[in-house]
């Protein structure tokens, strides 16, 4: 595309000046913030019984040691590891299946399907989250609450799972179906005219060329999927199968908020934003080689 | 992601929701596909019809009828009441703070990365480039995360605990730029800009009455994605603020359910809560979701 022709004008700059400074204010200046204090410690006041007011000094590695030499802090990324295991590829298998129904042809009742599935996206995920609640809960639960187990050792993983794939199913369902409707219509019909079945036209052509929307929609569950939170958070206080730090994001609340250690939480939470930015390129480059070569 | 220029351009044409002509012609139903398809109906309607059933029980209906047998014995009416006049009516408080956070701050924010996306489609001037790369690059940085850093910042300053705390974090959206950057690029044609510049218009007329207006499928969108994305939001105001009479209707119904969780003798508050914040959302969200456009979002990122 040809450059606008330059003209001697502040209109851009000024134009971005409120981005540029929301930005600063409130992404950078906060993670840099967090670094720092990562790296400090509050030291006892001193004075002849400690009474002094307690004094922030340089602590080296020792807040990312802690962090590092923190069993539960695995645990909890074991457990969202968990639950994402379970989640990102029942949202993306689920939301391109419905996808592809949707598409086909001589479906019937497709406008209130489609509508009946986008409907969770509307519904704020605590809602959500208190909604399943009410479902598992053996008292009130429609769903059999008394004889299944939802809050199980392992049974949570699915529950607090199905509870984040019911609330994205319709999103993803619907950017994959609007690609879907972008593909070369021709490209079906011929392989109509050469035989081949409406599910080998699905398998074989459609699916092959929804791939690039795939890895969009695969790498957004995966962040969302990191960040985990609400769910857990607002199931916890109806079970005890949800500890305060059962997911990383509840960790560093927690030793921010409850054990009061913000120089801890502020290195875990440092540890963790640099560990999803690491998963989401390594997702986004594997997934981008997945796509290319199944383009060729 | 930078050859997404074509994509948004060819995307941009079919709606949401358009079916092509004739899809359905002729011939015998595909069993398949619909029995497939209402399942997924099923799974997704099943929660919220429950909830509107279980809101018309009173407590003891609640644990002694069938699940999705309604009752009409007023417990609709008398749940309502209840959570009205539950804490003097805080729970329209908490309904009016939500709408405060979503509009206020989806509407600033389409406004912020609107002109942002404008200028970095619109223009090259020194630095665009880089700045570009840098916002793509924070597509990829969790917000959430940053929740408590901003927290603790915003504590050290003192300005947390007020309706600024929860809604200048959430402005600046690096994929709201993103999209409006390239729906910009491929939109607002440089002939167009070029004969009103012939005319005499200012760089600022043009912005304001062509680029906005050519934008505004993207604006709507990025609107609907960030009211959306600050209605959900529950980590950033469950960190920033601590007095209830700030809380959005999240917040509260979470807060709500932790006063009652022990006592199952309250949850019918919760639940007749749950529902009315779930209705007004759901109808908005269904009268407006032909206009908004999720062909963006898949034709945005298209690599």
């Amino acid at each position: 595309m040809k450059a606008p022709r330059r003209r001697h004008t502040l209109l851009p700059q000024i134009l971005l000046i409120p981005a540029v400074v929301l930005f600063l204010l409130f992404t950078v200046a906060p993670g840099a913030y967090a670094i720092y204090l990562s790296f400090m410690k509050q030291k006892a006041g001193g004075g002849l019984f400690g009474t002094d007011n307690p004094t922030t000094v340089f602590a080296g590695l020792e807040n990312y040691r802690a962090a590092f030499g923190d069993a539960e802090f695995w645990h909890s990324i074991g457990r969202m590891l968990l639950v994402a295991v379970i989640g990102v590829p029942a949202t993306i298998g689920f939301s391109t299946l419905f996808a592809l129904c949707l598409d086909a042809k001589r479906t019937r009742l497709v406008g209130f399907s489609r509508l009946a599935i986008f409907l969770p996206y509307a519904v704020p995920g605590v809602v959500a989250t208190l909604l399943w609640g009410f479902m598992y809960l053996p008292a009130t639960s429609p769903i059999g609450g008394d004889t299944i187990n939802y809050f199980g050792s392992h049974t949570v993983f699915f529950a607090v799972a199905n509870v984040a794939v019911w609330g994205v199913l319709g999103f993803n369902m619907v950017v994959i179906y609007t690609s879907l409707r972008g593909l070369p219509r021709e490209l079906f019909q011929a392989a109509e005219l050469d035989g081949a079945s409406e599910l080998q036209i699905a398998l074989r052509i459609k699916l092959p060329l929804l791939a690039p929307t795939l890895t969009l929609v695969t790498v957004f569950s995966l962040i969302g999927a990191l960040q985990l939170f609400n769910e857990p958070t607002t199931l916890k206080p109806v079970t005890n199968a949800i500890s305060s730090t059962w997911v990383p994001l509840m960790r560093v609340y927690t030793d921010a908020f409850v054990d009061n250690d913000i120089y801890r939480g502020a290195a875990a939470s440092f540890l963790l934003i640099v560990l999803t930015v690491a998963a989401t390129v390594a997702a986004n480059t594997v997934l981008r080689l997945i796509a290319r070569r199944s383009e060729r | 992601m930078t050859a997404a220029t074509t994509g948004t351009a060819k995307a941009g044409r079919t709606r949401t929701g358009a079916a092509g002509p004739g899809r359905n012609a002729g011939g015998r139903t595909n069993w398949v596909p619909t029995v497939i398809l209402l399942i997924g109906a099923v799974y997704c309607v099943l929660p919220v019809v429950w909830i509107v059933i279980a809101s018309t029980k009173t407590n003891s209906e609640l644990f002694s009828t069938a699940p999705f047998a309604p009752s009409f014995h007023g417990g609709f009416f008398s749940n309502l009441r209840a959570l009205f006049s539950y804490d003097h009516g805080i729970f329209i408080r908490w309904a009016v703070n939500s709408v405060i956070y979503a509009v206020g701050g989806a509407t600033l924010s389409t406004i912020v990365c609107g002109c942002a996306g404008y200028a970095l489609g619109k223009y090259r001037f020194s630095g665009s480039v880089w700045l570009f790369r840098l916002i793509v690059a924070a597509v990829l940085l969790p917000q959430i995360m940053l929740a408590i850093p901003q927290f603790l910042l915003l504590a050290k300053l003192g300005m947390t605990n007020n309706y600024a705390a929860v809604i200048l974090p959430q402005l600046v959206s690096p994929f709201a730029i993103y999209l409006c950057k390239i729906y910009a690029e491929a939109s607002v044609s440089d002939q167009l800009l070029e004969a009103a510049r012939v005319d005499g218009a200012s760089e600022w007329r043009m912005f304001a009455s062509i680029g906005a207006r050519l934008m505004m499928p993207a604006l709507v969108t990025v609107f609907l994605l960030q009211f959306i994305g600050i209605w959900n939001n529950f980590l950033l105001p469950f960190v920033m603020l601590n007095r209830d009479q700030l809380f959005p209707l999240t917040e509260g119904l979470y807060g709500l359910l932790i006063i009652t969780g022990g006592q199952a003798a309250q949850y019918t508050i919760v639940i007749v809560g749950v529902l009315v914040s779930i209705v007004p959302l759901a109808a908005v969200f269904l009268l407006l979701q032909r206009y908004w456009r999720v062909d963006l979002v898949s034709g945005g990122v298209k690599a």
